[in-house]
């Protein structure tokens, strides 16, 4: 389907930096404040909405040439993958653990495995949303 | 997790790096790859022998500990044999495999992750001590077998000789795994090993009977067993090279391994006795029966197979009489020697009958048919080949100088003893034997100079017949060589690895000191058995010169009573009172099944809300409802009735989210970032995929709906409303249970979070979210599925 409409494509450019942004904060947020993968998932997911409301898909696939299905089935072997890591180390499956690390320029940073899970389970998100929005939006 | 932890799964681990290989490297064939493997694994296990009497290894994960499951592996002597099987043969299979399969042609990704899971999990049966965990394994072998069944499934018969022989081995699966859960459930343990000490209690139970006959149920179907051996004869629509490995030397040995491993639990038994050596020797004489008459050379393979899997199961049972009680010491030896016998004859058939696979694999591959009627005359084309088919086929047929000669002796000596010491009533034993014997060097007979003696007829042949490539003769040369080697020395054998099994079976036959006597020898005197080998071979000759004179008794079996036939009738007759009940209520019709759903709910929510009497209304400790929660709540009623009566789609979907975006707002209200968040974008989204879909749906007709399924609309919706409200407010009323709220709070301590939300997700509850995740994923292949099939479908 195809929507022109000027004033809407020159705002989705603007926003939809804004809204990625906006995502990937949520993302890391998710930690400590209201957040996570899943909504940041989400999130990302209606940037890319907008820009296919915006423009055609054509145009869109060429701006983003990805394969959403690959995308969800690496994030779902991320956060499976994770849960293994915990497995190597002697504790039981998908147990998470944080610690305190000295990274230079951007000083102390507390890092905790469970954002990894969380990378995955926004990969997943991404990926399912997008597979089918595009695949219904796309049907001819 | 040990090393033998290890060489389990490191065929499963392997397994990712199959199809890349396949397809990065095309120039060489993936078999190469796969090859090391086995071998590695081999010599692995080749270092523990010889094991000393009675000594094992074991090595204990837990797994789901709570429910007594642990990943324990444990290697005895018993166990030491099948591992050296499943990678030895594995080893040669693979290599014969490089050849036989072409790496231009054929898929070999697939070919090679089903052959490893397969290798795996047999490992894996092999290993276990856990029964759930040694039933997980099971099952997998049965999985892997039917996806090489069907490896060529562009074929008919491969797809239903898959089915055919995954239904008849995960029905015995199941059985097995019911009485493993009445073992459980009589003695309070899982494990193998701990059973076998308080097996004399556990012999008092009235769960020992039926879980015995379950797990036997499981083996014997498993071993193809009568009248479950039509599995595998449509088996050999599989590439030969895992006819040879699965479907003769490995998988169909589980049942026997089950059988062997039990007996210290249910020997001495007599319906484990009689249980055994009746369907065995049946099996062993139908099955031989049977393979003469059959004109392809797999199909008489797969039931030479049969029968001998039945010969080794009736030895097991003869075997199983030295752990009777009150047996006298002298004859409870003599029965042990069954069991030995049993073991040996294990081996001898993995070797023999892998050699046999292998030849006729090559015959298959160089000429393209394995029809007798079509061969003949080759012995000057494929010299090799026919001294393979020799050592193999005599071997079969009990003659020697090969091994088969030793264990077929042993095996009659067994029979013998039986009646000598039992009674005279159990003569039929050695007759039935000895008949079927007889059978069986007929069809070796057959095997041997049907196909490489007599007239060579090359009109009926595609290819002009030559010898094989030297890589596909080298695992067969290997068997054979081993099984020439055998019968030279067989105490190799014997004293190395089968003496040490008959000490962990049978301890308390022994007296201090004592030892079993399980030196086995070529020469033994004018005997019994050796009279009746000879009497085998005498009359067998006369009945194989004469085969033309007899062979039209086949034609007097009744077809109807075939067991294939009941199998197909039962099939059939399944799927036609499935095929009537499902069309009873799939209309196809989605707002039917929104019926069946939402119908359901109300009934079982409902429903036991009404009769746990757990209505309540209870809202004295509620806080007073503010101005704005009053107006939101106002608003959504507003849209909820614009969304009903709205004339356009596009109108109802908008008032749709305008609830959801107004419930996102009471999150707000009641501090609820996490929720407000996740519902704003779930909304917009599920906004957008409504307008996407609707937009390719027809206009709204309101003229179409008739009163009555309007009346029916409403009557559902409102139960539904009113079963939530109530759900609703009971869930307000009550408190069954101590909130567990106060544990989270301690986020930052327990998992380094401050946000609880997200702790739960990620870490507390972080299993239920990868399901969760696996869930959505999957359901998004599935809309892609269900799309693109669909419109790709049109275009053809």
């Amino acid at each position: 389907m195809k929507f022109t409409d000027v004033i809407l494509q020159t705002a989705a450019k603007v926003l939809v930096f804004l809204i990625l942004t906006y995502a990937i904060y949520v993302l890391f947020a998710g930690h400590h404040n209201p957040g996570g993968g899943f909504v940041g998932g989400l999130t990302i997911a209606t940037a890319l909405v907008l820009l296919y409301i915006a423009f055609d898909t054509k145009t869109v696939r060429y701006v983003i040439p990805i394969d959403f299905k690959i995308l969800g089935a690496s994030g779902v072997l991320i956060a499976v993958l994770t849960g293994c890591i915990s497995l190597m180390s002697g504790t039981p499956f998908l147990t998470q653990t944080t610690s305190e690390v000295h990274v230079p320029i951007l000083g102390e940073l507390h890092v905790a495995t469970a954002v990894l899970f969380d990378i995955g389970v926004f990969l997943a998100v991404i990926g399912t949303a997008m597979t089918i929005i595009k695949n219904i939006s796309e049907d001819e | 997790m040990s090393l033998l932890h290890w060489s389990v799964l490191t065929p499963f681990i392997s397994i990712v790096a199959i199809p890349l290989l396949f397809k990065h490297i095309r120039r060489i064939h993936t078999g190469w790859f796969v090859l090391p493997i086995p071998l590695l694994l081999f010599i692995f296990f080749a270092g523990h022998y010889p094991l000393q009497s009675g000594e094992s290894i074991v090595h204990s994960v837990a797994w789901i500990p709570y429910m007594d499951v642990y990943f324990t592996v444990y290697l005895d002597s018993l166990t030491l044999i099948f591992t050296l099987l499943i990678t030895g043969i594995g080893f040669l299979v693979v290599l014969y495999s490089i050849y036989y399969l072409s790496k231009d042609r054929e898929s070999l990704h697939q070919f090679y992750v089903y052959l490893l899971c397969f290798m795996g999990a047999m490992l894996g049966v092999v290993l276990s001590d856990n029964l759930i965990v040694l039933y997980t394994f099971w099952e997998l072998t049965s999985i892997s077998s039917f996806l090489l069944i069907a490896y060529w499934y562009q074929r008919k018969k491969s797809r239903f000789g898959a089915t055919k022989a995954l239904l008849i081995t995960v029905f015995g699966g199941f059985a097995m795994l019911l009485g493993f859960l009445m073992i459980y459930a009589a003695t309070g343990t899982l494990s193998i090993r701990e059973l076998i000490p308080i097996a004399g209690e556990f012999a008092e139970h009235s769960l020992f009977v039926p879980a015995m006959v379950l797990i036997l149920l499981g083996a014997f179907t498993k071993s193809a067993q009568f009248p479950f051996h039509i599995w595998l004869p449509d088996a050999m629509e599989a590439p030969t090279p895992i006819s040879a490995y699965l479907h003769s030397a490995t998988m169909v040995k589980a049942g026997i391994y089950l059988i062997a491993r039990f007996m210290p639990v249910f020997g001495g038994h007599s319906v484990w006795f009689w249980m055994i050596v009746v369907f065995g020797i049946i099996t062993l004489l139908w099955a031989s029966f049977i393979a003469v008459q059959q004109v392809d050379l797999k199909a008489m393979l797969a039931y030479s197979t049969v029968s001998q899997l039945g010969l080794i199961v009736s030895l097991f049972g003869i075997g199983s009489l030295a752990l009777s009680p009150n047996i006298a010491h002298e004859t409870a030896m003599l029965f042990s020697a069954a069991m030995l016998a049993a073991m040996f004859h294990l081996v001898n058939h993995s070797l023999f009958k892998g050699t046999l696979f292998m030849v006729v694999g090559i015959l298959d591959h160089e000429l393209g048919t394995r029809d007798i009627r079509k061969i003949g005359g080759l012995m000057s084309f494929m010299p090799i080949s026919f001294t393979l088919m020799v050592i193999g086929s005599f071997s079969m047929a009990g003659l020697p100088p090969f091994s088969g000669f030793l264990s077929k002796e042993m095996f009659f000596a067994s029979t013998l003893s039986v009646v000598h010491n039992v009674s005279w009533s159990v003569v039929w034993i050695p007759v039935l034997a000895w008949v079927a014997s007889l059978f069986t060097f007929v069809y070796s007979m057959v095997l041997v100079f049907q196909t490489f003696a007599g007239e060579y007829r090359p009109t009926m042949l595609d290819k002009s017949p030559r010898e094989a490539p030297v890589g596909m003769l080298i695992p067969p040369i290997v068997l054979a060589c081993l099984v020439v080697g055998l019968f030279f020395a067989p105490n190799v054998l014997a004293q190395g690895i089968l003496e040490p099994y008959m000490h962990a079976v049978i301890p308390h036959l022994l007296s201090p000191g004592e030892q079993f006597h399980t030196a086995i020898s070529p020469w033994h005197g004018l005997t019994g058995e050796l009279l009746m080998t000879i009497g085998i071979v005498l009359i067998g000759t006369i009945m194989y010169r004469r085969m033309s004179g007899w062979v039209s008794v086949y034609e007097y079996l009744p077809r109807k009573l075939a067991l294939n036939y009941l199998y197909e009738r039962l099939l059939n007759g399944l799927d036609k009172v499935s095929a009537k009940m499902t069309k009873r209520y799939m209309t196809g019709i989605l707002r039917h099944y929104f019926v069946y759903i939402l119908t359901t709910m109300v009934l079982l929510v409902g429903g036991s809300l009404l009769l746990l009497d757990a209505v309540a209304l209870d809202i004295s400790s509620n806080a007073d409802i503010q101005m704005f929660e009053l107006a939101i709540g106002i608003f959504i009623i507003i849209s909820a009735i614009l969304m009903i009566y709205s004339k356009s789609r596009l109108t109802s979907i908008i008032a749709l989210s305008a609830i959801g975006f107004l419930i996102a707002l009471f999150y707000v209200v009641f501090r609820a970032p996490d929720l407000a968040l996740t519902q704003l974008v779930v909304e917009t989204i599920s906004t957008a995929l409504f307008l996407l879909c609707f937009f390719f749906l027809p206009k709204l007709r309101a003229d179409l709906t008739r009163m009555k399924f309007k009346l029916t609309n409403l009557l559902i919706s409102v139960c539904v409303g009113l079963t939530f409200t109530l759900v609703g407010f009971a869930a307000l009323g009550h408190q069954l249970f101590e909130p567990i709220a106060s544990f989270f709070e301690d986020s930052y301590e327990l998992s380094g979070a401050k946000n609880i939300v997200n702790a739960i997700l990620v870490d507390f509850r972080g299993f239920d979210t990868m399901l969760e995740i696996v869930v959505l994923f999957t359901a998004g292949i599935g809309v892609f599925a269900l799309i693109n099939f669909r419109s790709s479908r049109r275009q053809r």
